[in-house]
């Protein structure tokens, strides 16, 4: 609890100890001969106590001309039951209103920790070591790129960087949800935000603490709750609308009623005075601004947005914002891209079916002519090559996007990559039976040969789509830039019911396009890749997200989700979590308004006194507080 | 450019109504109040000097919230 709670605590108990034995003395439960005056003023020091501050308010509000707030309605219903003789309800609804407010503190206080305890990967310092040995603690702010910090056992990596020395295995479950310890050793790429479990390392630092994994993560978590939901911003406006209303109509409730009795006579006599009548209507309406504080809406919304951002975050799923949320919601299209996001993107050359030159110098050539290039299956061609490549060797390197690459490798023209390539370069190429991926090589304009490059599908995959087509998702595409037969097996083999093969980039853009228009009645498309190759795809779609993209900065700039690991389940689990989390959204509101609204018509009609009233101020606002806390329980989802 | 904020407020609806008395603020070209991270980011126009837009950002906040804080 803060100071300011422990503060309102000791007031409300202290207020509580007046009001109990006060309450019964008023109610004659026990028998007492005090006048009427002297009640009022023993009533007003546990009202006071419990409510000064919330009278303040109310009048700093009509100061600075903006009266209708939370504190005003209840500074009107209460200073109105006491002048109306009701001074227990009024003491009471001031104590039980406070006690409403201190609840909502803890709990918002509560999850507020509770979330960033969650994403607890902020580092505080890292250690250098000094000339002799010692090890000093410095700011991560200040330790330059390509420096060597230590990580002792339980300590967090501070910055991204590469083993030098020691072996040790590090938690990443604040990175990526999984809670299976990562073993690493000298050369292993380490991500700052993970802790050292085992042993000490030394690591040369590859980035900027700014540009670290952690900061980049913690970022994005900070400026999620500042992208806000539609429903907040309907729960805002509806603030400020809504309050200024029921205060007219809470008037119009005091006056019209016994001014229209008075005119037509109706409703008087049979010892039924004016006064009587004006005294009845009048607490009708204080009852009726008690019903009508907002604030179960107000806080229980975005409360629910940041516990499912929190719960998600937790998962390793990062969601850029509640209107995210939203649109995971209502998703019923997901198109993927294939590599790195249905199949492991591990390119493995699996044959190489060469002609006149030997297989060995022609993996060296294409080697060399992908050596700029980090494409997934450049990367598989060097490492099949497994000798050291020296770029010096490589001249004119141009990458055709969608077909290939084409350079000159120790001054003879080598152009590598698909049949397209080929074709635009007018070298028949020959066909090839093998499944995979083929590329093709020419030499000097001369047909060389091909590669068959395997890509394994992700254990997972076939289980995600299942997940998926539980969660709801009614349609799922493939796209890919593959060939046909291998779009086909691989589509087959994990259960994804359409597939687009051959497509140049561009392609993709026009073809979620052509989705886009396709969905119908408010469901959503969702794109899913690995950030590589497909940031406008993920710009374009309802809602992009990026996989595995640690590391992977575009990814994470033009994705709207980003799952931390290449897990593909993850994806299902999103939308679960997003639908939880809004349904949870609307429950609460439905909640409120309903119970609101026939408590509000039930004091209109006379049959809701003030006891009524403040349970269905307080006691809706901490269902709804309580509710709301739910969407942070997403583990099981 | 845009600068973030550490405040402090004690309702949503408080929160709620900081941002629109933020928004509303000369030199401020948006702005946007979380109440749940109690963070305010601030947008400001061209060539406007933060110090300043932020004194008037927090006199307007004052005004129609007097418990909030703006650390700056």
């Amino acid at each position: 609890m803060t100071k300011k709670q422990k503060q309102l605590l000791i007031r409300i108990i202290v207020a509580a100890v007046f009001f109990v034995p006060l309450y019964l003395l008023s109610e004659g439960i026990i028998p007492n001969e005090l006048p009427k005056w002297a009640i009022l003023v023993l009533f007003l020091i546990p009202y006071l106590t419990a409510g000064h501050d919330v009278i303040r308010k109310a009048l700093i509000g009509i100061k600075n001309r903006r009266p209708f707030d939370e504190c005003f309605l209840m500074t009107v219903a209460t200073v109105g039951a006491i002048v109306l003789g009701e001074y227990g309800e009024g003491a009471a609804v001031m104590l039980l209103y406070q006690v409403g407010e201190l609840f909502q503190g803890i709990a918002v206080g509560r999850s507020r920790r509770n979330i960033s305890a969650l994403m607890d990967i902020r580092p505080d310092y890292a250690n250098i070591e000094a000339e002799d040995g010692t090890l000093e603690r410095v700011d991560p702010d200040e330790v330059e790129t390509g420096s060597v910090i230590v990580v002792q056992p339980g300590e967090k990596v501070p910055i991204d960087g590469v083993v030098t020395e020691g072996t040790s295995a590090l938690d990443t479950a604040a990175l990526t949800g999984e809670s299976r310890p990562r073993g690493v050793s000298v050369d292993d790429t380490v991500l700052s935000g993970s802790v050292n479990l085992t042993g000490v390392l030394k690591i040369r630092t590859t980035a900027e603490f700014g540009e670290s994994t952690a900061s980049k993560i913690l970022e994005l978590v900070e400026n999620a709750a500042s992208r806000k939901a539609k429903s907040e911003h309907f729960v805002a406006k509806f603030a400020r609308i809504y309050t200024p209303a029921v205060c007219f109509a809470a008037l119009a409730l005091a006056v019209l009623p016994p001014l229209f009795c008075m005119i037509t006579g109706i409703g008087l006599g049979g010892g039924v005075t004016a006064g009587q009548l004006l005294r009845d209507w009048l607490l009708r309406a204080c009852t009726f601004l008690v019903i009508s504080c907002p604030c179960a809406i107000v806080i229980s919304v975005p409360l629910s947005f940041f516990a499912g951002l929190g719960g998600a975050g937790s998962r390793g799923i990062l969601i850029k914002g509640a209107n995210y949320l939203e649109t995971l919601a209502s998703v019923g299209t997901v198109a993927f891209d294939k590599t790195g996001t249905i199949t492991k993107g591990t390119f493995e050359v699996t044959a190489v079916h060469h002609n006149t030159l030997d297989g060995n110098e022609l993996l060296e050539l294409a080697a060399h002519a992908e050596c700029h290039s980090s494409h997934p299956i450049s990367l598989s061609l060097q490492r099949a090559y497994g000798k050291p490549v020296d770029p010096a060797r490589v001249a004119d390197v141009q990458e055709i996007s969608g077909h290939g690459i084409t350079a000159k490798v120790d001054g003879r023209a080598v152009a590598v990559g698909n049949e397209r390539l080929m074709n635009r370069l007018g070298v028949l190429p020959e066909h090839c039976h093998s499944a995979g991926t083929i590329i093709h090589v020419a030499l000097d304009g001369e047909y060389a040969g091909h590669f068959v490059i395997a890509d394994e599908v992700k254990e997972r995959a076939k289980e995600a789509m299942e997940a998926l087509a539980k969660a709801g998702v009614g349609r799922t595409v493939m796209l890919t830039g593959d060939i046909n037969a291998v779009a086909k097996s691989v589509a087959e083999e994990v259960g994804i019911s359409e597939y687009r093969a051959e497509l140049l980039p561009q392609d993709k853009v026009a073809c979620v396009e052509e989705l886009l228009a396709g969905s119908t009645g408010g469901k959503k498309l969702a794109f899913v890749g690995d950030g590589i190759n497909d940031a406008p795809v993920l710009s374009r779609a309802d809602i992009g997200i990026a996989m595995g993209a640690l590391g992977s900065d575009a990814a994470i700039e033009a994705a709207d989700v980003v799952l931390m690991d290449d897990d593909p389940v993850k994806i299902a689990k999103a939308i679960r979590i997003a639908r939880k989390c809004i349904r949870i959204v609307r429950e609460n509101i439905g909640f409120a308004l309903g119970v609101k609204a026939v408590c509000l018509i039930l004091s209109a009609l006379g049959r809701a006194d003030m006891w009524i009233a403040i349970l269905a101020d307080v006691g809706v606002m901490v269902l709804a507080v309580l509710n709301a806390i739910r969407c942070l329980f997403v583990k099981d989802l | 450019m845009k600068k973030s904020y550490k405040i402090e407020v004690d309702c949503a609806n408080c929160a709620n109504l900081m941002e629109e008395a933020a928004k509303k603020t000369e030199g401020v070209k948006d702005a946007s109040v979380s109440f749940m991270t109690l963070k305010m980011k601030v947008e400001f126009e061209e060539g406007a000097d933060a110090a300043a837009v932020m004194q008037k950002v927090l006199a307007n906040c004052k005004k129609v919230e007097s418990d909030c804080e703006i650390y700056l």
